[in-house]
């Protein structure tokens, strides 16, 4: 076998054997845990579509709106019905769990399609707004859903996020990610990267491989808003707005751009480091902002980035 | 009619603070070719200028009220300077991205160094009544006093902005930098010396704009910039970016509008509408409504 697919199935093995044994750790670090891993999805997809393919998006946070939004969705209004007065075994909450993670990647998915499409012709800041105006629209969207809550969200989504759930799923976004760039077809993200006019000149269609990475990228967001819209148990539109991306983007600068082992460990820090900060929070945000100034002004590479590429003219 | 004409005189005492604004990211993208993220706490930042001087000063007469305006104006564009020199000038010939990230950043860094409690806080302010408050009624209008001060204002602003890009040295300048910055550079422009001045003013004129907001809508706070700059900046797209005249009609276009959305059944849609028009035109055209369109070489 390959090596990234052994790798994975190490991974998913993994997996099973911490949620096997997850009684004997203490709840505040699986949930700890459960939360770097839903960022590390967050920041891996959005790595396709920032650092690989070069397009920066600023709405990462809406197409993990749509995720959470529709899953939840499918549990809370589903569920019942699918799972009988009883609740269910174990199993089938656990195969309605994966049906609603499904439901919720894939509609992300549509989402990035039907915003990548018109908005990937643009470039660069451009592009940038376009993302955010899209983000802010599906918020104010679902502001305005009475049915899924409105302004006030959407409450008492069952709480079927396990730490199996989420290394399965972290395990599977690095592996579509790795894979996709390093396969053949994958090198056209880098080439569009590099130079879009060039790589277009030997006739690679850089639009096709921008939309293709927009919509995995809104896929795997949106399979991480549905774990974390199960695992927080409520949901609200605010809580997926402008800042929730720049979140998310600060990961993946900080990572250094197309690089995922950095990202992961990016987001790894940037998960703890409002943990071990907990005392002086309210500097926390003034720090995150400083430091990607510094970052930008003095290693615009990444933090994590020790392969340094060649600088461009 | 008369609802339709007082609709029509709000959405342009709303459109003439966008149009402020909006000048302030069209010029910075004339010179610079790039999104000023920050020009949008600016703006906060001259409101709150104008919070704190105008507790220092008597409420409710015409000098105070200019006195606040200018010192607003002043400080604004010693921020932006500021911003400029530190943040902006070392990646001058950085990739775009670095660039918009970096703006980004001193975006994020003015929000929440203002939201901190030591600084200014999170919770809303009530902005001091600087000027005089009088309301009028004119037929079946009703104008407040800051309605007029506000598109007098930001009219006399527009005017003598005109007047320094067209009549002045500096304004030739900059309207040089703006069509070729090395060709500006060989005939003897210092670059920096425009690109500082064209930060000033810009931030000059979001300070202004801060005010006039914070006259209308008076609750002051360090997140009050985003919207409004959101919109600001739609509305120096819709006009075409870089283009000055573009911005102003932008702005009074885009005010207009969401102001007869906010006021029709749609209401609860009104912060999506300009986000709709910024995609409708990005797609139909990029260059906006007066811009030039230029094709990319190779």
């Amino acid at each position: 076998m390959p090596k990234p697919h052994l790798a994975l199935l190490a991974a998913l093995l993994l997996a099973f054997g911490i949620s096997h044994f997850s009684g004997l750790i203490d709840p505040y670090y699986l949930d700890v845990l459960t939360g770097i891993g839903i960022n590390v999805i967050l920041a891996v997809s959005l790595n396709l579509v920032n650092g690989y393919t070069g397009q920066f998006s600023l709405g990462h946070a809406g197409f993990m709106s749509v995720g959470a939004y529709l899953a939840a969705a499918v549990s809370v209004f589903l569920g019942p019905t699918l799972l009988g007065p009883g609740g269910g075994t174990a199993f089938q909450q656990n195969a309605l769990f994966l049906g609603a993670l499904l439901t919720g990647g894939l509609s992300a998915a549509v989402a990035g399609l039907l915003v990548g499409v018109p908005s990937l012709r643009l470039k660069g800041d451009y592009l940038a707004l376009v993302t955010l105006g899209f983000g802010e629209i599906i918020r104010v969207i679902f502001q305005n859903v009475e049915k899924l809550g409105g302004a006030l969200g959407l409450n008492g989504i069952p709480a079927y996020t396990s730490i199996f759930w989420v290394l399965v799923f972290v395990a599977l976004s690095v592996f579509v990610v790795t894979c996709l760039v390093h396969s053949t077809y994958g090198r056209g993200f880098l080439a569009t990267h590099d130079d879009e006019i060039a790589a277009e000149a030997v006739g690679l269609n850089t639009t096709r491989y921008k939309i293709v990475a927009f919509v995995i990228g809104a896929f795997f967001a949106g399979i991480a808003g549905g774990l974390y819209g199960h695992f927080k148990m409520t949901i609200t539109p605010s809580g997926f707005d402008f800042t929730k991306s720049i979140e998310i983007v600060v990961m993946v600068i900080l990572g250094g751009m197309g690089n995922t082992l950095g990202v992961i460990l990016a987001a790894i820090l940037l998960t703890l480091l409002p943990e071990v900060l907990r005392s002086v929070a309210e500097y926390r945000m003034i720090l995150y902002s400083f430091l990607l100034i510094v970052l930008m002004l003095a290693r615009p590479q990444g933090l994590f980035n020790f392969k340094r590429r060649k600088a461009k003219p | 009619m008369s609802e339709f004409l007082q609709q029509l005189l709000n959405g342009l005492s709303l459109g003439a603070i966008y149009a402020l604004i909006a000048l302030g990211y069209t010029m910075v993208y004339g010179v610079l070719r790039f999104i000023n993220f920050a020009h949008s706490d600016v703006f906060m930042v001259g409101a709150i200028i104008g919070y704190y001087t105008g507790h220092h000063l008597p409420p409710g007469t015409v000098g105070s009220g200019l006195v606040v305006l200018a010192a607003a104006m002043a400080g604004c564009a010693l921020l932006g300077i500021v911003i400029e020199r530190f943040a902006y000038r070392p990646l001058r010939n950085a990739p775009t991205l670095n660039v918009l990230i970096t703006a980004i950043g001193v975006s994020l860094l003015l929000e929440y160094t203002f939201q901190n409690q030591h600084v200014f806080g999170a919770a809303p302010q009530l902005f001091p009544p600087v000027f005089p408050v009088k309301n009028f009624q004119l037929g079946g209008l009703s104008i407040s006093s800051n309605q007029l001060i506000v598109i007098g204002v930001a009219a006399l602003l527009m005017v003598a902005l005109e007047f320094i890009v067209h009549r002045t040295k500096i304004g030739t300048a900059m309207r040089a930098v703006s069509l070729n910055p090395k060709a500006a550079q060989l005939v003897g422009v210092n670059i920096d010396v425009v690109i500082s001045f064209t930060f000033g003013l810009g931030s000059a004129l979001a300070g202004a704009g801060g005010i006039l907001y914070a006259l209308n809508y008076p609750s002051v706070e360090p997140l009050m910039g985003v919207v409004p700059g959101l919109k600001a900046f739609i509305a120096a797209i819709l006009g075409g970016i870089g283009n000055i005249p573009g911005a102003a009609l932008g702005g009074l276009i885009l005010g207009t509008v969401e102001t007869f959305v906010s006021g029709s059944q749609w209401s609860t849609y009104k912060d999506a509408i300009a986000f709709a028009i910024l995609i409708v035109i990005l797609l139909f055209r990029p260059a906006g409504i007066l811009g030039k369109f230029t094709v990319e070489k190779v």
